[in-house]
């Protein structure tokens, strides 16, 4: 039979690492920035902390909770906010291409991220047969002390990580800001039309850079959370995959809209693990075109919003072009 | 009447027109401060000598025959893919979907190599394999270029996901057909009796492909620069009004590019089954989708100069796996050289595109 109580929970830990990446790069298209760059950055992120992790366990005689959460968030935030950096000053300020842009983050960000991955050991010459920040994972991954007692109820709610409950609590923040208040109105006409937003006297550089800067660093929170608490502190080459790309395609999915962001992850977890839970029998190949249903999802969802055609629904209207005050 | 008025530091305004020797010279030192920079990242991580990074990196592409050989295929294959994206860039269509099409080439071109090897004489079996390696890539680039022209269905987006539902439908041929089973792999199909292989000339299976790349980049120049379709092409890429204007079926267009440029990604997945792996991964054709929009836009489209583009990350790519051995660390070092690299190249074309004018002096009075 299908186990509602035991698929939940899986679905939801699939689910996070593209709920922070498809946040961070919903706030970042709403910008006009269509950022390819995020698979890069979430690789980015992860290893960051890794590393930030990896020196503290292995210099800390005694780990104190705060510092061993505090120094692979912060290490991972100034790691994505670098590439976020990057992104920002060839595409905003040099105006170059934003897809030629976001593939090469990604080609250079996936580097960084399976490089150092795979020489670190070597490279800071300590004495241990692979990265297992099992300590980290444990402060990182911290449950609620009742959870266990609260029956199904406790699995499928309570028996998370902070982060995610904190990716829930930005998506849901986001959506407010963008939608309700001044300075995501003003965001949203710098990704409708710049040139518009710029007479209007909001300073479009000041947004684009802050939106997308903002914006990798969630994402790379993304991959935090797969490294430290998903995958129990073990950074494997490639294990990461294509989610970075799955969390861009849920941005179409959500039609731009954060708070729907919430269940659209946990749909797409659970789309990504289903052909685990369907009963295939002897016929595995069947399993790998169901791992295809969230892009083919995807798609059709894409092609309705175009279908139907309302305009609430669209991508930002300068989603992918650079902004030069004197084009006319 | 005076008055004191706020002059920038740097007025930055758009360049016409740039003599073409001096866009070279630009980009030459992007390319010579990318290299130094990456030199300095070397030293960092590796602890070695620059200069040996760089010998080491020409080693790796041209130290012996068989390296050169590999280069080369490398070479022309990314070639391919990147002459198949151009003419879709040329009309501001941004295929990300390189991959997917040269896969559903893959594809096309295994399934008539397994189903049909023992039914048709070899020369014939080949030939159907290229149709349905053109097919197949073709209908990939097909479908988001119908939504595209009908209902302006972002094409980048729909591209690049159209790339995954290729490599799951690759993944579960390459289950289904599995030898032995249980491996989850294809192995290399007819190996004994060579049933689909193209022929090799003179011994060598990369030469054919060699001519291929070659034919196809002067072929893809005329295509481009001198024939109607090569026009329409561009006067929709400026401006679709316009082209609408002077009577350009928009939408034919489009679907007709579209189809054109898969099916050489179609033909870039068949040389690969046919011509050099015989076999189907769902790695085989290795984000070179992706490396081929960058050879295709760095180029500014221009088949000539997508040799040098992609020469350039061939060489880094095939350079610093050589690094990476000779130093034993992880072949990933080459994505970051490749990146850094590129952030130049890309950067630089600001200085092309556009002027700085500095402030002379302190703030002017302005009459």
């Amino acid at each position: 039979m299908f186990d509602i109580v035991a698929f939940i929970p899986r679905a939801v830990v699939q689910g996070i690492p593209l709920m922070f990446g498809c946040v961070g790069e919903t706030i970042t298209e709403k910008s006009g920035n269509l950022n390819l760059g995020t698979p890069g950055i979430m690789y980015v992120g992860g290893i960051c902390g890794v590393i930030g992790a990896f020196f503290y366990e292995h210099n800390a005689t005694k780990m104190v909770a705060a510092l061993a959460i505090l120094i692979p968030i912060l290490c991972c935030l100034a790691g994505s906010l670098l590439m976020g950096l990057i992104y920002c000053f060839l595409t905003v300020t040099l105006r170059a291409n934003q897809n030629v842009t976001g593939l090469a983050m990604t080609t250079f960000g996936v580097g960084i991220g399976n490089f150092f991955g795979g020489s670190l050991i070597k490279l800071s010459g300590a004495d241990v047969p692979s990265i297992a920040l099992s300590r980290t994972h444990g402060f990182i991954s911290a449950t609620l002390p009742f959870a266990k007692n609260w029956g199904w109820v406790g699995k499928i709610f309570f028996s998370y990580g902070f982060l995610a409950y904190m990716a829930i609590v930005l998506a849901i923040v986001l959506a407010v800001l963008i939608s309700k208040s001044k300075m995501g109105l003003n965001l949203r006409a710098v990704g409708e039309s710049p040139a518009t937003a710029d007479a209007a006297g909001i300073n479009v550089t000041k947004y684009k850079y802050f939106a997308t800067c903002i914006g990798a660093m969630i994402a790379g929170l993304g991959g935090l959370y797969y490294v430290m608490d998903f995958a129990s502190g073990v950074w494997s080459n490639d294990a990461f995959g294509d989610r970075g790309w799955l969390a861009i395609a849920l941005v179409i999915f959500t039609i731009w809209r954060p708070g729907h962001s919430i269940w659209a992850s946990i749909l797409f977890g659970g789309l990504c693990i289903l052909h685990m839970f369907i009963p295939t029998g002897t016929n595995l190949a069947v399993k790998e075109l169901y791992k295809g249903i969230p892009y083919v999802v995807t798609i059709i969802v894409l092609i309705f919003t175009s279908l139907r055609n309302r305009r609430e629904d669209q991508p930002p209207a300068s989603l992918g072009l650079s902004y030069f005050r004197e084009d006319r | 009447m005076n008055s004191a008025v706020k002059v920038p530091l740097v007025h930055i305004t758009r360049r016409k027109n740039i003599v073409w020797y001096r866009a070279w010279i630009v980009r030459v030192v992007a390319v010579i401060m990318a290299l130094i920079l990456c030199g300095i990242v070397t030293m960092l991580l590796v602890g070695a000598n620059p200069i040996d990074v760089y010998k080491t990196m020409v080693v790796g592409n041209f130290g012996t025959a068989r390296k050169i050989w590999f280069m080369l295929q490398d070479l022309a294959i990314l070639l391919i893919i990147s002459l198949a994206l151009a003419p879709a860039f040329r009309m501001r269509f941004w295929n990300l979907g390189g991959d997917g099409q040269a896969l559903m080439g893959c594809l096309g071109a295994t399934t008539i190599m397994i189903l049909f090897r023992d039914s048709m004489p070899n020369w014939l079996l080949i030939i159907c394999m290229l149709l349905a390696a053109l097919f197949g890539g073709a209908l990939w680039a097909f479908i988001p270029a119908f939504f595209k022209s009908k209902w302006n269905t972002n094409e980048t987006l729909f591209t690049l996901m159209m790339n995954y539902v290729a490599t799951q439908l690759v993944a579960y041929f390459v289950v289904f057909w599995e030898n032995p089973k249980g491996s989850s792999k294809i192995g290399i199909i007819n190996q004994r009796t060579q049933l689909g292989w193209l022929p090799t000339i003179g011994g060598n299976k990369y030469i054919l492909i060699i001519i291929v790349a070659v034919l196809l980049t002067v072929g893809m120049f005329v295509y481009m620069r001198y024939s109607k379709h090569g026009y329409e092409i561009s006067v929709v890429g400026e401006s679709e009004p316009t082209a609408r204007y002077v009577g350009i079926k928009v939408r034919k267009v489009i679907i007709r590019t579209l189809i054109l440029s898969g099916a050489i990604c179609g033909l870039a997945g068949f040389l690969l089954v046919s011509g050099t792996d015989h076999t189907m991964t769902t790695t085989l054709v290795g984000g070179r989708g992706f490396t081929g929009v960058m050879v295709a836009w760095l180029a500014k489209f221009n088949p000539f100069f997508m040799v040098i583009t992609s020469f350039v990350l061939v060489f880094l790519g095939r350079g610093a796996s050589e690094i990476s051995t000779m130093f034993g660390l992880n072949d990933s070092f080459g994505a970051i050289l490749t990146g850094i690299i590129l952030f130049f190249i890309i950067g630089c074309e600001f200085f092309l595109n556009y002027e700085l004018h500095f402030r002379h002096g302190k703030n002017k009075e302005v009459q």
